[in-house]
């Protein structure tokens, strides 16, 4: 499916829409910025991971974390300009093959929080067809809601890599991620067991 | 020249790879992601050979940087191996992820630069290592003789995890004999 039949959508919509069918304990990277600004505002979960920089690694930290713990699911929500940054990242991806992480592109085609810039990929690059040329065979675009909805319950019954792009609006983030990287580093870790709190 | 080859070929585990290798291996880091270097290429080769490393490429270091960085966060650790050109890449993510979410990053760095250096690029890049690295009060030993590596690399890899802090270790062409204009 191409960019230009799906629905624009919104992205605290659909990542309040992901964290609802989360169940199992997942892990979740947000990207730098609004994406996991809304990641925050969908409501703090201690498996929850908010990028305060490093722009472009939410999916090499996922991969990470889906490398370190192979039968939890990891999920990393990047933004398109962000992943416009860290390209290579894909391919890296679809060599190793993690079986538990499923990649989600908020694709506005802008830099919405510096001042709504168009990237250099609006309206010329697609994010799927970059991804399946990276080695992704596992990618599309969400038509709508419900089709975003069904990806993601596809992705966590595969055992593969996959990437599920959204187009959305501009609108900023619905909120404001606490900036305290020790203690969103501290209590990811415990929630994925790999700490008790003190 | 001569001094070189012996200290970079070979499997043997006194050879300075084979000293990083199993000193990793002693400290349980077993996630291996690195962009490739001549010098480095023995220990890659021994590490990709071991079925304890999980040993790949990435596109950029700053990505392997990541990787290594949720790997810890998911209780696995991990290490960079990457060229002194490499390092130059990694400012923002040392300053934005590394050291403020307090993450043991372990980096092997190959020494261009200096030593004979033969692309003055590379000379000028090295330059940069250290200044940053300081900037950020960042640990980090360069490592010129065999007979210090595992005592160093076994205590700066102890010493990341325990006070959570990343280090850099700098391999000198003293220890691995770099490389030269004619290799």
């Amino acid at each position: 499916m191409s960019a230009r039949n799906t629905k624009i959508m919104n992205r605290f919509d659909v990542t309040s829409r992901l964290i609802a069918k989360l169940q199992h304990e997942e892990a979740v990277i947000g990207g730098i910025g609004n994406t996991n600004f809304d990641l925050w505002a969908a409501g703090h979960r201690p498996q929850n991971f908010y990028m305060l920089g490093s722009m472009g690694l939410a999916f090499p930290i996922g991969l990470g974390v889906a490398l370190a713990q192979p039968d939890r699911r990891v999920f990393a929500l990047e933004g398109d300009g962000s992943l416009l940054m860290q390209l290579g990242a894909l391919s890296t991806i679809a060599a190793l093959k993690p079986k538990n992480l499923t990649m989600i592109v908020m694709d506005n085609g802008i830099y919405q929080i510096t001042g709504a810039q168009p990237t250099p990929a609006a309206n010329v690059a697609d994010i799927v067809a970059i991804a399946v040329g990276s080695g992704l065979t596992n990618s599309a675009w969400a038509a709508d809601e419900e089709d975003f909805e069904r990806l993601v319950d596809d992705a966590m019954a595969t055992s593969e890599p996959n990437l599920i792009a959204v187009r959305i609006d501009d609108k900023p983030g619905v909120g404001t991620t606490r900036r305290d990287p020790v203690q969103i580093r501290e209590r990811f870790m415990h929630g994925l067991g790999v700490r008790e709190p003190l | 020249m001569a001094i070189a080859e012996q200290q970079t070929e070979g499997t043997s585990d006194r050879s300075w790879h084979g000293i990083v290798l199993q000193t990793l291996k002693r400290n349980a880091v077993s996630l291996i992601p690195y962009v490739p270097d001549r010098v480095l290429t023995p220990l890659i080769k021994n590490l990709h050979a071991d079925p304890f490393f999980t040993t790949f490429a990435t596109a950029r270091e700053e990505e392997a940087v990541g990787i290594v960085s949720g790997a810890w966060m998911g209780g696995r650790r991990g290490a960079v191996l990457m060229q002194t050109s490499g390092f130059a890449t990694l400012a923002n993510v040392l300053a934005s992820l590394a050291v403020p979410y307090q993450i043991p990053l372990i980096m092997f760095v190959s020494e261009r630069g200096t030593l004979g250096e033969f692309n003055y690029g590379q000379s000028l890049v090295c330059r940069t290592m250290r200044p940053v690295l300081d900037s950020l009060a960042l640990e980090h030993h360069t490592i010129t003789r065999l007979d210090e590596l595992e005592f160093i690399a076994d205590r700066s890899i102890k010493q990341a995890v325990t006070t959570q802090a990343p280090v850099a270790l700098i391999l000198n062409p003293l220890l691995t004999g770099g490389k030269v204009f004619d290799k």
